[in-house]
């Protein structure tokens, strides 16, 4: 069972690599994911943030725009994950009160 | 855990470096509108100036400083500063989180700066207080074998 295992896992990851090759390479000007107007002739989210985002929220920093405006909802989540975190901590590894005896984990 | 004796060079270090430690934090915090930071790298470094008093003058005199028992009620506060922002929007008439319509002055996009200015600090409490939770909890776990 165990070599099963390993075997799905091998072919998997050759798969994602064999699918990583067809991406486009890192700041191509020329990859549809850059060019100012998407396929369908709207504009781009990327060209959108980076013509609009002083304009929008009057803050010089465009990743801080992004982060907590456009993108509110995702920030959000990531703030409840860390809060779950946590939490999971504190029910985890906290003891109770010592009445008891030892509690030991 | 026992301690050993208390080494004074590295005690008075950590009390001198925390403060501005804490400094840099809040510069990193409300200056995110302008540089790199925000709440997330603001709270993580504002935490390290709370657990270097924890960890270098230990856990009865940094109890003055910042209490454990603090820590679960700030990250709440925190994810609920973040919260109450979208859901004030909500309230006068925008989308959640939609921060244009919270009526701090004049202009939209006025608005929006200072709404992103009061989720920053409130992700800013909440990874704070979590980090010093998290220590907090880690410690107690190992403690009284």
């Amino acid at each position: 069972m165990k070599v099963v295992n390993y075997l799905i896992m091998i072919v998997f990851c050759a798969l994602m690599i064999y699918a990583s090759l067809g991406l486009p390479s890192r700041g191509d000007a020329y990859a549809d994911l850059n060019k100012e107007k998407s396929l369908s002739q709207t504009p781009n989210a990327a060209s959108y943030y980076i013509h609009n985002a002083k304009k929008d929220a009057e803050t010089e920093n465009m990743v801080t725009v992004i982060l907590a405006d456009y993108r509110g909802y995702d920030t959000l989540g990531e703030e409840t994950v860390i809060f779950t975190a946590g939490l999971v901590c504190f029910l985890l590894l906290r003891k109770e009160k010592k009445k008891n005896g030892k509690k030991k984990r | 855990m026992e301690r050993k004796k208390d080494n004074p060079i590295v005690s008075l270090v950590s009390r001198t470096v925390s403060p501005f430690i804490m400094l840099f934090a809040l510069y990193v915090i409300f200056h995110g509108h302008y540089s790199p930071g925000g709440g997330f790298q603001g709270g993580t470094m504002l935490a390290a100036a709370f657990i270097l008093i924890r960890l270098s003058l230990g856990m009865e005199i940094s109890q003055l400083q910042f209490k454990s028992s603090w820590a679960t009620p700030l990250g709440s506060a925190g994810v609920l500063i973040y919260f109450g922002t979208g859901l004030i929007a909500l309230l006068f008439g925008g989308n959640f989180l939609d921060y244009g319509f919270i009526p701090f002055s004049k202009a939209v996009a006025e608005n929006r700066s200072i709404g992103i200015l009061c989720i920053e600090i409130g992700v800013a409490i909440a990874v704070m207080a979590i980090m010093v939770s998290i220590y907090d909890d880690l410690l107690e776990g190992s403690s009284d074998d």
